[in-house]
């Protein structure tokens, strides 16, 4: 398993990463989540052993991989480019890392073949890379970064270039084959829905550090802090006063910051203590997603009942989802 | 970097300096000296006042300025088809425009002479032989290649959708090209015409052959004074006129290209298919142009009295009296050196190369204009600087035929480090770091990655080295004069001045099989390499 142990790295002065520290087991996989600029890129970047690293340990199973030079720590990377070789054609490409490898010419052939099914590429081999669609250069790139069999597989945004339809496809299709493979794997991304759909946990980035982590579901249910909250998507933040008091009434016992998720906001018919008026209405899935003005305080929910904007509304928060944050 | 490597790197940047320093540097500065040290200052200053200078000086700009005007806007409509349309055969297209380019100046000269013949106006009222308009056309004919690829590629990059707009709010066609087209056009074309106005106004074998013996350009003055009055101290101040001249429009080029900047934000569109009467246009005129010249040649190349045989090609074994070798033998020596300057231009390119693209900033850019010069400054002022500086111990090379091929070599670098660099300036770091993470160490990751790219750019200039040594006159005809080891452009110079029909025969077999070999040389490289145009990695 790995083990990033207090990682410090900066460039020109400028801390990017700051006394970061992560694990991975084996078959295990972890997002890292955040908005660009993070450090989520440079802490991949510095597990890979492409940045150097001013403090801190990188271990693979207790073994310290700090001063192993990059290509011999066993670790792959896929860029968000997907960095093809275009001199080379999708088997050619394939075949590189098992070239490094020296390994025969039959094993190598039956091993790009294989891939090449397995990320549903069969009879790519002899195809030049400029020719390729972005989700086939993408499936190629994975192809190749599985090749040499990695201990641990890194992914950066390795759909950021790729239309949302494509997207949704290809996200089903890489947790399948990483999980078939037992794959240990560090994914980043800023998408949280992708973070959710691939995680088995999901660590939330900010400014250099691991700001919480923990499994899709416990980082749902409880961000920590505002600012991971806000990083998953999260919208109602409530201040308190001293005595834990708000515009929809007493939600804590002193001051400070609550969360109120999404499902803790239900409209209901009969009159109740918090009334707001729908600002904005946008119906999708089935559902309405609406804005409510309650005093100063703007929330988000959705609802199955039809509601317009200027609607005047009922609503009950259920106190089971307010979070304190930090 | 530890002191091994860095020591490591000094030896492998020294290479080329002092290649370069010794055979392009230091005869520059033999020509300034000869031109304004000491005594020869008042003859300097008398010679710029004289009105026989003033007279060359004159025809030089105005023919250059001329042709130049003549080649930009005969090179607008193919331009303009290339830039904007599909159609078939476009592939062929780019790669005949291309080819007169590196065509050596004496074929050129040859396919003309060839032409006038053949249509009756090397002589009587409709005279073209021996008159300016026989140099411009062949200036035009060299020069159309390079504005016609430097203007439709940054035309196709104008954002089409501009000029729809404007039709759709009622301009006509002659409108939108002065309002709308002509003015985005300004930065390719004062960049291309400076270029075309450069090679122009330092041009040599055309205007030797074609304009006549009574025109003279400062290019073909310093040859004469050189080479037929053994003036050296009036050649070098010619010499020193030109350098700076040739610098003056090298800093204008600088300053012009780096105030164009404007990108466009064009989207991928499908081009249009060609209207056919544009096409045939184009068909039709460069047919004419480039197509014509080229097809009497060879129709003359087979013109025996009053039929057609091979016996010219037969007849390049012979020896003929006012040559003192064969054209077998010249085309054998012509062969062998652009071998040499074919390696010596790769091996120095390469490395000047790496050194731009991997060293520090000052280092790079320094590497970078000194490299370039040569291509700058003209072939006859190169090689008539190697023949006065090279004449002292330690490099007394005055009677070596090395001297030819390093001459060639240094013409040749410019071109090996102009595709080179762009090339491994555009390999993304990425692809590196991706052949590190797949396991390969730095020096497999050299081998794999950097190498292969850089091979495939370094085989196009390689194929422009050679192809210019080939047809090398300007320099060459400076440089050792063994008559062994004379070259085909030198020996068919003198095979075209020289009069009588079987002369006049062999020459156009010679010129026939010039233009093949360096035609050849870079038809192959070309589409070889634009098939494979996957450089990049911005997919």
């Amino acid at each position: 398993m790995l083990k990033v142990q207090n990682i410090k790295v900066s460039f020109d002065g400028i801390q990017v990463l700051d006394e970061c520290a992560l694990e991975v087991g084996e078959r295990e996989i972890v997002v890292l989540l955040g908005p660009s600029g993070c450090g989520k890129s440079t802490l991949l970047r510095t597990v890979a052993g492409l940045e150097n690293l001013e403090t801190g340990k990188i271990l693979w199973n207790e073994e310290d991989m700090t001063t192993v030079p990059p290509h011999k720590r066993g670790f792959g990377l896929m860029f968000q480019n997907h960095a093809l070789f275009p001199h080379r054609n999708v088997e050619e490409n394939i075949d590189f890392g098992l070239q490094i490898l020296q390994l025969n010419r039959t094993e190598r052939q039956q091993r790009v073949k294989d891939l090449l099914n397995m990320v549903g590429l069969e009879k790519f081999e002899k195809r030049e890379i400029g020719g390729l669609s972005g989700g086939e250069a993408q499936r190629v790139a994975l192809a190749r970064s599985l090749a040499p069999k990695p201990r641990l597989l890194m992914l950066d945004e390795p759909m950021a270039s790729l239309d949302r339809a494509l997207r949704d496809r290809l996200l089903i299709d890489i947790s399948n084959l990483l999980r078939d493979l037992n794959q240990a794997a560090i994914y980043v991304t800023h998408d949280h829905d992708e973070a959710f759909s691939i995680a088995d946990r999901i660590a939330i980035m900010h400014e250099g550090k691991i700001e919480r982590i923990g499994t899709p579901n416990e980082v749902w249910l409880d961000p920590g802090s505002e600012i991971a909250a806000q990083c998953i998507g999260h919208e109602n933040f409530v201040n308190l006063d001293s005595s834990g008091n708000s515009a929809l009434g007493k939600l804590g016992s002193g001051p400070g910051t609550v969360l109120i998720r999404e499902d803790g906001i239900s409209i209901v018919s009969e009159s109740t203590e918090i009334v707001g008026e729908v600002k904005s209405a946008t119906f999708h899935a089935g559902l309405t997603f609406i804005k409510v003005q309650v005093g100063d305080l703007q929330l988000s929910t959705s609802t199955a009942t039809p509601v317009k904007i200027s609607d005047q509304i009922n609503l009950e928060i259920l106190k089971t989802a307010v979070v304190p944050l930090r | 970097m530890t002191l091994v490597k860095k020591l490591r790197w000094a030896v492998l940047a020294a290479i080329p300096v002092l290649f370069i320093g010794a055979f392009f540097y230091w005869p520059l500065i033999k020509i300034f000296s000869h031109a304004l040290g000491g005594e020869e200052i008042e003859d300097f200053k008398s010679l710029l006042f004289s009105g026989s200078f003033h007279q060359i000086a004159w025809f030089t700009v105005w023919q250059a300025f001329l042709s130049t005007v003549l080649t930009m806007v005969l090179a607008l409509p193919t331009a303009y088809l290339m830039a904007r349309f599909s159609f078939r055969g476009r592939r062929i297209f780019q790669i005949v425009t291309t080819v007169p380019f590196v065509l050596p100046t004496v074929v050129v000269a040859g396919a003309f002479t060839a032409l006038f013949e053949r249509f009756g106006l090397d002589e009587g009222s409709f005279r073209l032989r021996h008159t300016v308009w026989a140099l411009l056309a062949a200036h035009v004919f060299f020069n159309l290649a390079i504005a016609i690829r430097t203007v439709s590629s940054f035309w196709s990059g104008l954002d089409p959708r501009i000029e729809e707009q404007a039709k759709l709010l009622g301009a006509t066609p002659w409108h939108i090209f002065r309002k709308i087209t002509f003015p985005r056009l300004v930065p390719a074309l004062t960049a291309a015409s400076s270029i075309v106005f450069l090679f122009c106004l330092t041009s040599f074998g055309v205007v030797l052959l074609l304009a006549g013996p009574t025109r003279a350009t400062i290019e073909t003055e310093i040859w004469r004074q050189a080479i037929w009055r053994g003036d050296i101290a009036t050649a070098s101040s010619l010499a020193v006129i030109q350098l700076v001249a040739v610098l003056v429009m090298v800093l204008l080029m600088n300053y012009l290209q780096r105030r164009q900047a404007v990108v466009e934000n064009r989207m991928d569109f499908v081009y249009e298919k060609a209207p056919r009467k544009l096409l045939a246009g184009n068909i039709f005129f460069l047919f004419m142009m480039i197509g014509l010249p080229i097809i009497i040649l060879f129709e003359s190349s087979l013109t025996v009295g009053d039929g057609y045989s091979f016996q010219n090609f037969a007849s390049l074994a012979d020896r003929v009296t006012l040559v003192p070798v064969s054209a077998i033998t010249a085309l054998k020596n012509s062969l062998l050196f652009a071998v040499i300057a074919t390696i010596f231009a790769s091996l120095l390119g390469c490395i000047a190369s790496f050194v731009v693209v991997h060293g520090r900033r000052w280092i790079s850019n320094l590497f970078d204009m000194s490299m370039m010069f040569p291509l700058g400054i003209s072939a006859v002022v190169l090689g008539f600087g190697m023949l006065i500086a090279l004449d002292t111990p330690p490099l007394d090379l005055r009677s070596s035929w090395i001297l030819v091929p390093i001459a060639h070599s240094l013409l040749g670098i410019p071109f090996v480090m102009r595709t080179v660099i762009p090339t491994l300036r555009r390999i993304d770091p990425s692809l590196r770091e991706s052949a590190t993470l797949l396991g390969a160490s730095p020096r497999q990751v050299s081998r794999h990655i950097d190498f292969p790219i850089a091979l495939r750019a370094l085989s196009v200039g390689a194929a422009f080295a050679f192809a210019i040594s080939i047809g090398e006159f300007g320099a060459t005809s400076f440089l050792p004069r063994n008559p062994d080891r004379l070259t085909a452009p030198l020996v068919l110079f003198r095979l075209l001045g020289a009069p009588g029909e079987t002369l006049r025969g062999q020459a156009m077999a010679l010129a026939v099989v010039l233009m093949t070999i360096t035609a050849l040389a870079v038809i192959l490289v070309e589409s070889s390499f634009f098939k494979k145009e996957t450089i990049r990695s911005d997919f």
